[in-house]
This record gives structure tokens, sequence and C-alpha cells, in this order.
């Protein structure tokens, strides 16, 4: 079969699936059965990595890119879209993905950072990247260099939801008081947010970021995943909190409905009941700042 | 202009941009989550997004058999992608567990041209509407087969079929959508 193929990898087809997976729910899965349960649970993608953020954090040491025969294993078992991490400024481990043929590349603080000053050139990529963010001026930045999505970081692998509601607030906060300002004060916003003047115009203008944005970094409960919609996410990253939690099944299943459903408290309410245990979590006040992932990027 | 209300159904997906293609046609727009929401609707699309995630949601909730119901009674349908999945008779490669509406005497196969490195934009033609058409492929199903009672109502220059019409249900495989053109959307209205 030869169809054309000419424009892949368009700015607008990168962007595209994340416009397709709004509203869903994206889940962090180690092996093959992790992932069809994810897929059976009702998620719209899963990230294929090695070890959930929560296993990276307490058995600490090197975090790098998945091995190539967990993700081929991994796509192979769902017909959903499968996404995988490489380190920041790693653009080697970000080929070998787009040559493993991975739908998202996750451009991600929860590994370690390959470069400390520059992320990857996501513009010379076919696959479309997904970058964090704590802030306004990171998200452009990250938009800059070609990313198509863009998830709040939050503090990864605590199942703490406080940091993710920070991170949130602050990158939606930051776009309306933009929306707000007068024309020519967009210079000035532009130099503070660090971040290019047209782009800065362009949100300021829409009053929203170009790209989708989910969130991430301590999602646990259904309550959780609803709250970050209520906030104005438009889907969530569940990382550990599913597989670390009681039964992974009923919780994945719930989180997918709480997400659609975020608006309606009875079917919260009802979402919420018999999930076992949820996984029980470090508060991020716990955890001394050079351990927390999501001061990593910039 | 008679100001129809259409439904969207708004369980995953790119609702929003469904929404803002047919608030452009001066259409009334409900988000469908649940059965009671469906009655309210004289038209209804099916978005795109994930078809695995939309059917279970749709289980879930109840909003199956209402949906087969409605559709099997002449309700007017669009399905851009996951919503064509969701819309044939036959998923030639489903997920475990996965079923559709119905609707279109068609069999699909999801993801026919391959993961994301594969999606693409290009324009074509679709009967009815006039010049061409901007589409993104992304992840998207093709028209394997179809009944004698099904139109053929746009394909790509290989010959594959993306396009299909039985009576007042329309499906396609790529999105006008998200390039903001509602063109398509004016033919479901002209259903009705």
């Amino acid at each position: 079969m030869n169809e054309p193929k000419s424009n892949t990898g368009s700015p607008l087809v990168k962007r595209g699936l994340a416009e397709m997976l709004k509203g869903g729910v994206i889940m962090d899965v180690v092996t093959p059965d992790q992932a069809k349960i994810a897929e059976d649970a009702g998620a719209v993608a899963v990230m294929a990595l090695e070890r959930v953020p929560a296993d990276i954090r307490a058995q600490g040491g090197v975090a790098r890119m998945s091995d190539p025969d967990m993700i081929d294993g991994i796509i192979s078992a769902v017909s959903i879209p499968v996404m995988a991490k490489a380190r920041i400024g790693h653009f080697v481990e970000a080929q070998i993905l787009q040559s493993l043929g991975v739908d998202y590349i996750d451009e991600s603080e929860v590994l370690s950072p390959a470069d400390y000053v520059n992320h990857i050139d996501k513009t010379k990529f076919t696959t479309p990247f997904v970058c964090g963010a704590t802030n306004l001026g990171e998200a452009l930045r990250r938009i800059t260099e070609g990313a198509a999505m863009v998830r709040s970081k939050g503090e990864a692998g605590t199942g703490d939801v406080s940091e993710a509601m920070k991170h949130i607030r602050t990158i939606l906060g930051e776009i309306r008081s933009l929306a707000a300002k007068s024309e020519d004060e967009l210079y000035v916003a532009a130099k503070e947010l660090q971040a290019p003047y047209d782009l800065v115009c362009e949100v300021a203008r829409t009053g929203k970021l170009p790209v989708v944005m989910f969130t991430a970094g301590g999602v646990a409960t259904p309550a959780d995943a609803a709250l970050m919609m209520q906030m104005g996410a438009d889907g969530v990253f569940v990382g550990s909190g599913i597989f670390k939690s009681g039964d992974p099944v009923a919780r994945g299943k719930a989180i997918v409905k709480a997400v659609t459903f975020f608006n309606d408290p009875d079917v919260l309410a009802s979402a919420s009941r018999g999930l076992g245990e949820a996984m029980v979590g470090i508060n991020v006040k716990d955890i001394p700042a050079p351990h927390r992932l999501a001061d990593r990027g910039w | 202009m008679v100001n129809h209300t259409i439904g969207v159904l708004a369980l995953q997906g790119d609702v929003r941009e469904h929404v803002v293609a047919l608030e452009s046609l001066g259409c009334k727009v409900i988000e469908v989550r649940k059965p009671d929401e469906l009655e309210l609707v004289e038209a209804l699309v099916i978005p795109g997004g994930e078809s695995t995630t939309i059917f279970k949601l749709a289980e879930v909730f109840g909003m199956t058999e209402p949906l087969r119901k409605s559709i099997a009674s002449g309700l007017p349908v669009l399905g851009t992608c996951a919503g064509l999945i969701l819309l044939a008779r036959e998923i030639l490669d489903p997920a475990s567990g996965q079923q559709s509406f119905g609707g279109l005497d068609i069999s699909v196969r999801r993801n026919a041209f391959g993961n994301q490195n594969d999606s693409f934009e290009t324009e074509l033609s679709v009967s009815g509407i006039e010049g061409s058409i901007k589409a993104a492929f992304i992840r998207a199903p093709i028209v394997d087969s179809v009944g004698e009672s099904v139109e053929v109502i746009s394909t790509l220059p290989s010959g594959q079929i993306v396009g299909v019409k039985q009576g007042k249900v329309i499906g396609i495989s790529f999105h006008p959508e998200i390039y903001g053109d509602a063109r398509v959307h004016q033919l479901l209205i002209d259903t009705i």
C-alpha cells in the first residue's frame, strides 16, 4: 500500500495527536502485561518505562531511556499510542525512540538529565514530543524547541498532588495575567518570561497555550484527577499512582471515569469507592530540595 | 437559518474542535455524556480520540444501547477517525472487548497507516463539498470494505476509502475540524 506520506511530522500532525488524547488518562507501565491492563482500563495511551518514578526515587542511581526490547514488547501488546521517555537533552535516546516507532517522546525530568544547559531540538524529529513545565516561560521555551504537548510537572513518584496543583495554577495564572496586559506591555512580558515575543503575543491574544496541556506528578486518586481537570488540564498522566496501588485495575478504571466526569460529584463519589489502598506516597515537603525532580529542566 | 441543536459525544477526544466547528455554523451544541442528553439533539458528532477509551466509557455509563438505538432509528451522525471506527459494522482489528455502535455497513482497520510517524496531512475531495479539503490523518483508520448501500464520498489517490455515507450517517478517517473547517459538519446538518 503506497499512500501519500508527503506531510508527515508537520507541527499540526504532531500537535494533532495530543488533541485526540484530550479528556484522557495516560498511564505509566513497565511491562506488556501492565500495558494491557492500562488499555483495558480505558487509558488513551501508555508511557513505557523501566521503573515508575516512585521506584526511581526509592532506588536512586542514573535513570535512562528504557530497553528497546521492553518498548517493543509494549508496542506489540497494545493498540493505543505508546509513549516513552528520553533524558533531557539526550537527542540520541530520542533518535532511538523515533526509530523504535513510539508515538510520542517524553523529554522527561523523571530521568537523569543528559544536558544541564540545552534541551533537545525537537523540531528535527518526526515523532512528536511532550515536555514538562512548572511555569509559563518554561512551557513556551519547550514549545519553541518543538514540543507538541506540554505537561505540568508536579512532583513525580510522590502521590502528593500539591506540586501538580502549584504548577497548573502557576501556568494558567500566568496565561490569565498575560491576556490582561496591553500590547505595549508584552515586550517586557516576553523578556520576563524568557520566551519569544511572537509566541507570548499569541498566548496573550488567544488566552491559551498553542498546544494541549496535560498535568502530571502526584495524581493518585480519582479525586486528584478530577481536581486537575477542574483546574483546566486537558488530561492527566498517572505515573506510580496506579501500579503502586493495591488494585491497579479498579483504580485505573476509576481514574478514567473521573477524568470524563470531572464535574459530576455523584460519579466521582461512586468512582472513589472500593479501590483498595492508594499508593503510600511521600509528602513533597519531606523531600530535600536537591531530590525534587521538578527542578530539573529550565 | 434554523438553529439546530447538535450533540458532540464528549466522553473523550477532540470534542472542543467539533464544538467550535458546529458553533461556527450557528448550531446550539450540547456535550453528550449521558443517555438523557442524547435525547435532546437532532444530530450527533462522534469525535476523534481513542476508540477503545470512548467505547469503554460508553459501556460504563450506559450509553452503548441508547446510541445503537438512536443511530438505528435514523439519528444523523458524523464520525471522524475514532468516530468512524465506532460507527462501523465490523472492526477488523479490535482491542480486546472493543465493539462499535453500528450505523455504517463497512469494515474498518484501525491505525491503518502505522504509528504516529506515519500520520500525515494532505488535501482531498469529498462528494458534496466544493473544492478540496485539508485533511489530517492521525493514526487514522481506513475503510476496508463497504456494503451495497454505502456511498463512498472520499478516497486517497491510492484508492483507499477514507469517507463514506449511508443514509444520514457519515464517517471519515481524517480530521477537517482541527483546521477549523466545518464543511463536513454542514453535510451532516443537511441530512436533518
